[in-house]
């Protein structure tokens, strides 16, 4: 199943600066990958729980690196979940095969 | 039985007196404090000339609620307190001497559960044609929790969509096919096909689109999603098609939205104000029940609120909106528009999307209004809009809402599907931006001019389209002027 994006595969740099804005909205970082996906998977793996203890950027950066060394097949996207709206806010593809 | 003198109930016995009193006696109370269940209404009426402000407010009160013209004597057998409404504050109008704002509160018992119909045939029935008056409008009402509850509410809502289509963090795009009547079901279907393949992610039937000689709905259907589960083979990602299922009777409404069901369509759409809200209610209720989104198209609107002094301002049939169901809403683009409409918009997207919104005057939000958890619905921003448009439009209407670009994506040299790619090549390029910080107002045309080196179609669409947007600035500031002066 292909995975069609838009943009160029964010940097190391890019990326640094989307992990500032989900941290300084206060949303919780959570990792997630797939193999295959499909336009129906809503249920990914997790890498892990939701990084709740995640306070710089480098402690998720640390674990989008550890799940692609990990899975460097798989598709890998970093999630922001908000308590207060009780939903995702965000959800950002940081790695492909 | 026998009642004791000192019964408070004989206190209130009065004789019939027969005759035409004065609305005012009855149904003009500044005294009176309104209960948190009551229903509030700001009205801005216009009098006849010669009558008194006290007494044309409380002559829609009395018209929209208990009053008729001259007294019954049955009104003797109830205690009409429970039932009338009243007008308890008149505002002027700054600059309008011939205008004033008539504050109204109506007991809860007036109404019927959750029927948008009867709030509409008793507070928007008669009174507006009322003798009394020259014109008359609904500014806005305040509807109490305990009556809301009476709703079902959007069917899903801006979360639960958001979840069965997998996209967060951005706008969601759409695109209206067009010609909106003559293609063949197979030519509208490829339509469909290359904007969602290009990356829109809904295509949309338009609001006269039903089922004409040259393309029956059930065709319309099987092609369209056809287009819609190829694009998704092909992106890996959800995709949708707005199907209209406005149609003559009911039972054809149902037929058709069942069928789009079956065909596994996520989006079925409903013409709400043709179809009225009676029909439509039921529809949303079908699709909370069968698990279909809902986009509602507003055709005739302007029929009712485009009168500055007369009729029922958008703002109000929002909330009747919300209330009835729909997931998404069309409201308005605001880029290209006046000052005034922008705030007015903006304070609408918020009716639409919170869960409360405080009384502002400056914003036309004459009350406080607390949704008590009622789920939130899409604004839709359609009309005239493209891809230089993109950084204001995320700036102004924020992540929670459904742009759509119809001649914005088919108008591209390169077709449906290159438009498609530069729409979605913008936002996505947009959004990145928000997220690193960057000013989108002041920085938007360098950031879509860096995104257009990496993508061809975004090129060509600013290109294209660069004259338009200096054209439609230009004119917005001479109709801004002559409007000030």
């Amino acid at each position: 199943m292909p995975v069609i994006t838009y943009l160029p595969r964010p940097d190391e740099a890019q990326v640094a600066k989307q992990i500032t804005y989900l941290l300084d909205h206060g949303l919780i970082p959570a990792i997630e990958y797939a193999r295959d996906p499909g336009p129906r998977d809503h249920y990914w793996s997790m890498w892990k729980l939701p990084l709740f203890e995640a306070r710089a950027v480098a402690d998720v950066q640390a674990e989008i690196d550890a799940c692609r060394t990990a899975h460097p097949d798989c598709f890998i996207k970093l999630v922001g979940y908000d308590r207060q709206q009780q939903a995702r806010a965000m959800s950002l593809l940081v790695h492909q095969p | 039985m026998t009642t004791s003198m000192s019964d408070p109930r004989a206190a209130v016995r009065e004789a019939y007196r027969p005759g035409v009193r004065e609305y005012r006696e009855a149904y003009f109370d500044s005294g009176y404090t309104p209960a948190g269940t009551d229903i509030l209404a700001a009205f801005r009426v216009t009098p006849q000339p010669g009558v008194a402000p006290e007494e044309a407010g409380a002559a829609v009160a009395a018209e929209s609620s208990t009053g008729t013209w001259t007294t019954v004597w049955s009104d003797l057998l109830t205690d009409l307190d429970r039932y009338r409404a009243r007008c308890y504050q008149i505002e002027p109008v700054p600059g309008r001497p011939d205008q004033l704002i008539a504050y109204i509160a109506y007991p809860l018992d007036l109404f019927e559960e959750g029927s948008i119909v009867n709030l509409m045939s008793s507070v928007v029935g008669n009174v507006f044609g009322f003798k009394a008056l020259r014109a008359l409008r609904l500014e806005d009402l305040r509807l109490p929790v305990a009556y809301l509850k009476t709703f079902p509410g959007p069917p899903h809502g801006i979360a639960v969509e958001r979840d069965i289509l997998d996209k967060y963090g951005r706008p969601l795009l759409g695109g209206t096919i067009k010609p909106k009547i003559g293609l063949s079901a197979r030519n509208y279907g490829r339509s469909v096909y290359e904007l969602l393949r290009g990356g829109l992610d809904f295509t949309k039937d338009d609001e006269n689109v039903n089922s004409q000689p040259v393309m029956r709905w059930r065709d319309r259907y099987l092609f369209t999603m056809e287009a819609v589960r190829k694009a998704e083979d092909e992106t890996g990602e959800r995709k949708g098609h707005y199907l209209n299922v406005t149609a003559g009777t009911m039972e054809d409404v149902y037929r058709r939205a069942e069928f789009a069901r079956e065909l596994g369509a996520p989006i079925i759409m409903s013409d709400f104000l043709t179809m009225g809200f009676t029909a439509h209610t039921s529809l949303s209720r079908w699709c909370r029940d069968n698990g279909v989104l809902l986009h509602c198209h507003r055709a005739m609107h302007a029929v009712v609120d485009r009168q500055p002094n007369h009729g029922i301002h958008w703002r109000v049939i929002a909330k009747w909106l919300r209330m009835a169901g729909g997931d998404q809403l069309h409201n308005g683009t605001v880029v290209g528009k006046l000052e005034g409409d922008r705030t007015a918009t903006m304070a609408i997207n918020d009716l639409l999307r919170e869960d409360f919104i405080a009384a502002d005057p400056s914003r036309g939000i004459y009350f406080d209004q607390a949704w008590a958890s009622m789920p939130a619905v899409f604004p839709v921003a359609s009309g005239g809009i493209h891809v230089g448009h993109m950084p204001e439009l995320l700036d102004i209407f924020g992540t929670d809402s459904v742009l759509q670009f119809g001649g914005g994506t088919q108008g591209h040299p390169g077709g449906n599907r290159a438009g498609a790619t530069a729409v979605r090549v913008a936002l996505e390029a947009v959004v990145r931006a928000r997220g690193e910080g960057r000013n989108l107002t002041a920085e938007g045309p360098e950031i879509l001019a860096a995104a257009a080196r990496q993508s061809t179609e975004l090129g060509e669409a600013l290109e294209l389209w660069k004259e338009t947007k200096f054209e439609f600035d230009e004119v917005d500031r001479l109709d801004a002027s002559a409007a000030g002066s």
